[in-house]
């Protein structure tokens, strides 16, 4: 495993006096390989941008511990975390703000420069932005000396996706970066991540509430709520046959234009299993009835067919 | 207005001559500082020396008129325009020195940091200046305008470190911090680079109201008789003119120039800072 | 017919000139339809229901007539709007999440909402908790701050409030777009249902989401930078789409079971042209895969099937 998360958790002070805990992440653990395409789908409140953030060093862990090429990443001090945002980078949901906005967009670019090529002439770093710049589909002349905000949300999405390229980044957390895109730019950015991974062997952890779109990029999945992974495995097996029942809800929740709601509740009621609790989602579930470990035990990951896993206690009885 | 193609830096100076509240602001601080400093050379008076007749209106050979004692006007108000700037620049410019360090620091690191900054700001606010300048006016006989800039430095800077603390707060949260983070930035650099910048113009706002309070304080403390012990300020100009019914005796020329140097002063520091916004802000500047 | 719009125009006034935001819409609505209306964001669809409720500066009006239920509406004139406002047509705003006043109780709010429309809260109670009951929210709401509720409670509530006075046309401004899928279809759902017990005669549901519009709308209007291009029923437009835009915006949409390895989907090369001075004819020609010369005139929005109605030259009429 290149990238592993054994046992992670984060949990937050809230309340007046910081008396009270949010654990918006309890005991993840997930494993990527080189060049694999992940998606983490949750909704709000999931914790799954907390997860991106962990991995990016950005939000300290409150326990377990996330290792990159077999080293513990809370343990990477100056130079060492320099060389881990080398290899690893992340561009965000909201595009505007990832820019500081009295500067000019290229400003990300100089940073990086500053930062990991200080030596570089200038000459060359141009060719490399130009590089960059290219294999995210950008024209150079177009966006560079820009501001921010005479960009469209597309190319600045594009820029940031350019910026980590200009790293040799092998590891990229892309977290919600099309859910504020328009439909018609969404899919083209969508597909340079693709691309980038078939061209550059580039690992990508795809964060995401759109079902959708996990399944049309990644190879695996990973159905998160309430801070915990409730099922995850190859994608199509997850597709195809959702065992948890919140999975079941949320692909019955999606919009899509090929099917009404209506037919696909229909179609998964066919293929109902049962269920548990102690479980996080015991409350919103729609089986719980059926079973009364759901109260008292947390359901543990379980494989149920070859690279398909799902946390639920109904699953266990089988 | 198309930017010339060049460095980031020569576009700054583009707009920024080309807006004129920032043009006006810096012609009248300017025109006001060469006057500080050149001023005392056109004058053969000493400060208190009697210089000629009393209460003479402004003419040629007394410019700005002569007081009650007969020293001339024009001779105080240039020192006193000197002490103004003095008070304004030390005084003014410690304040937003330390707030602004203080400030950053509290809100870019928050957690413990924060905290022991903040009892510090706090202890700093409740302890009294007037205090203070009492006990150190017992113990220094002779004092100058640099000693009171420094005491009012000192004691004005956890207004501008709550200002800049939150600031700094509130843009720390936002994407483009992470992204420098991602660079491996030390923290510091973070602080200079992308946080500051973006408050430039809060930043000299910041240190317009403290050089204009710095001044105004010392107009204060003159006025209490804890001021300077030798010198003039604009302040004691103000408070000898007022001591000696300068307004009810139609004595205009003694309480005017210093009155207006110092509300011309605050206005334009004032205009240049709406100025300012304007050039760095490059949303304000397309409209 | 519900609604009724003719060659509306309203343009946003800024310091460089008009940006012609809604340039000529016509359309009607039936009663008790759900018209879809979607489109890239700065295509209108916000401005054209904006325009309907609320038309003040920097909005201006330019032209056009609107009838509602058969009577005109002043929109030019915000003072006799006001009368129509809530109780004919209403609008459950894009923020809807802070569109409440903080410092007010709910069940306040509403009594003086309702005290300014001249109809006593008593007489409304049992309506306002039946419709609460409908929503899946509490009475306690009502004696709740705002900022007590979660973001899709307070949905629900302005939903309620929106529609309390059994407005005629309600419409509802991409309410939809910063909720998980699960609420997304709870509201959206509740809003049919709301149509279906007649507490509205007619929605327009403004989306980007055209899959959503799939699902809940009667029809769909497509538009593109200020205009109208293309208008049908759901189950028409989705299944056979005539306008170039339109394809293109149905086809870029992922699909459940469609992978990256096996369909690669495309999106709209382009962006969509500056409204301050929109190109002469069609506006979609800088993008469109089939422009040719006779695209530098407008098309006209002209119905091609029963129906269904396009703004494109190379559509041709449905002769059968």
């Amino acid at each position: 495993m290149f990238l592993n998360l054994d046992k992670v958790t984060k949990v937050f002070k809230t309340g007046t006096f910081g008396g009270q805990d949010l654990h918006a992440v309890e005991d993840v653990d997930f494993g990527l390989t080189e060049g694999e395409f992940v998606s983490l789908i949750g909704e709000s409140g999931s914790g799954k941008s907390t997860i991106g953030r962990m991995i990016l060093r950005l939000t300290s862990v409150t326990s377990g511990v996330i290792e990159y090429r077999g080293k513990d990443i809370s343990e990477f001090r100056r130079q060492s975390l320099k060389d881990y945002y080398r290899q690893v980078q992340g561009v965000f949901q909201e595009p505007f703000s990832a820019y500081n906005p009295i500067f000019k967009a290229d400003r990300v670019f100089r940073n990086v420069k500053d930062e990991f090529f200080p030596e570089m002439d200038n000459g060359r770093w141009q060719d490399k932005v130009q590089d960059s710049l290219g294999a995210v589909g950008l024209n150079p002349d177009q966006v560079l000396g820009n501001y921010p905000h005479q960009l469209s949300g597309g190319q600045l999405q594009r820029f940031l996706i350019a910026r980590a390229l200009l790293l040799d980044i092998d590891f990229l957390v892309a977290d919600e970066i099309i859910s504020m895109l328009d439909a018609s730019t969404r899919i083209d950015v969508l597909n340079l991540l693709a691309d980038l991974k078939e061209r550059e062997g580039l690992s990508i952890l795809f964060i995401t509430h759109d079902l959708s779109l996990g399944y049309y990029i990644s190879e695996r999945a990973m159905i998160l709520y309430s801070g915990r992974i409730l099922e995850k495995g190859v994608t199509e097996k997850i597709f195809r046959n959702p065992l948890h029942p919140y999975t079941k809800l949320l692909m019955a929740s999606v919009p899509r234009i090929d099917k009404k709601w209506e037919e696909v509740e229909a179609e998964l009621e066919e293929k109902q299993s049962d269920i548990d609790s102690g479980c996080v989602y015991r409350d919103r579930c729609s089986f719980q009835e059926k079973c009364k470990q759901c109260e008292e035990a947390r359901p543990e990951l379980r494989e149920v067919e070859e690279n398909h896993y799902v946390a639920c206690h109904a699953q266990e009885e089988d | 207005m198309e930017p010339p193609q060049s460095k980031e830096k020569n576009e700054f100076f583009y707009f920024a001559l080309r807006n004129n509240k920032l043009v006006i602001g810096l012609i009248v601080v300017f025109f006001f500082l060469v006057f500080a400093i050149i001023g005392p050379f056109l004058t053969e008076h000493d400060l208190n020396e009697r210089a000629g007749p009393r209460n003479q209106p402004p003419s040629a050979e007394y410019w700005f008129g002569t007081t009650t004692f007969g020293q001339d006007v024009f001779t105080q108000f240039v020192y006193g325009l000197r002490a103004a700037f003095i008070v304004g620049l030390v005084g003014g410019g410690l304040a937003t020195i330390v707030g602004m360090m203080v400030g950053f620091f509290a809100g870019y690191h928050g957690g413990m940091v924060d905290e022991l900054l903040n009892m510090l700001t706090n202890t700093v606010i409740t302890i009294p200046k007037l205090a203070v300048l009492l006990v150190i006016a017992a113990y220094l006989t002779v004092r100058g305008v640099i000693h009171e800039s420094i005491v009012i430095g000192l004691w004005s800077w956890p207004w501008a470190a709550r200002a800049v603390r939150s600031q700094t707060f509130s843009l720390k949260s936002r994407n483009f911090i992470d992204m420098a983070r991602m660079t491996g930035m030390s923290s510091m650099k973070i602080i200079w680079t992308e946080i500051a910048p973006n408050m430039m113009s809060y930043l000299f706002m910041t240190f317009v109201l403290q050089f204009g309070g710095a001044v105004l304080a010392a107009a204060t403390l003159d006025f209490i008789g804890l001021g300077p012990t030798e010198g003039i300020s604009l302040g004691l100009m103000m408070q000898h003119s007022f001591n000696w019914s300068a307004i009810q005796l139609g004595i205009w020329w003694w309480f005017v120039p210093p009155g207006a140097a110092l509300a011309l002063l605050v206005g334009a520091m004032y205009l240049m800072n709406v100025g300012l916004d304007e050039v760095f802000n490059p949303k304000l500047r397309e409209r | 017919m519900a609604l009724k719009t003719d060659d509306l125009r309203v343009y946003y006034q800024t310091l460089k000139g008009d940006v012609k935001a809604l340039d000529g819409a016509s359309f009607t609505l039936e009663d008790g339809e759900i018209m879809g209306l979607a489109g890239e964001s700065g295509c209108g669809k916000s401005t054209l229901a904006k325009s309907l409720i609320l038309l003040k500066p920097p909005m201006k009006y330019v032209e056009g007539r609107v009838r509602l239920d058969g009577e005109e509406l002043p929109i030019w004139d915000d003072e006799k709007m006001n009368s129509f406002r809530y109780k004919n047509v209403s609008i459950i705003p894009q923020y809807a999440m802070n569109a409440m006043n903080p410092t007010r109780k709910i069940g306040k709010m509403v009594k003086e909402l309702l005290k300014s429309r001249g109809i006593s809260p008593g007489e409304k109670r049992d309506e306002l908790e039946h419709r609460l009951d409908l929503v899946d929210l509490t009475r306690d709401v009502l004696s709740m701050y705002p900022i007590e509720l979660s973001g899709g409670m307070k949905q629900r509530m302005v939903m309620v409030i929106s529609s309390l006075l059994d407005p005629s046309l309600l419409m509802a401004d991409e309410i939809t777009s910063a909720l998980d899928v699960s609420t997304q279809k709870a509201v959206s759902e509740m809003l049919v249902e709301f149509r279906d017990k007649d507490f509205i005669k007619s929605l327009i549901f403004i989306t980007h989401d055209i899959s959503i519009l799939y699902q809940i709308a009667d029809s769909i209007t497509v538009m593109y930078a200020g205009k109208l291009v293309e208008r049908a029923p759901t189950e028409e437009i989705t299944g056979r789409p005539l306008h170039p835009y339109t394809k293109l915006l149905i086809s870029s949409l992922p699909k459940i079971g469609a992978k990256y390895t096996e369909e690669k989907l495309e999106g709209i090369p382009g962006k969509p042209p500056e409204l301050l001075e929109p190109p002469e004819g069609c506006r979609f020609k800088n993008r469109c895969p089939k422009k040719e010369e006779e695209c530098d005139e407008e098309p006209p929005f002209r119905e091609v099937s029963p129906g269904h109605k396009v703004a494109c030259w190379k559509v041709k009429k449905d002769v059968s």
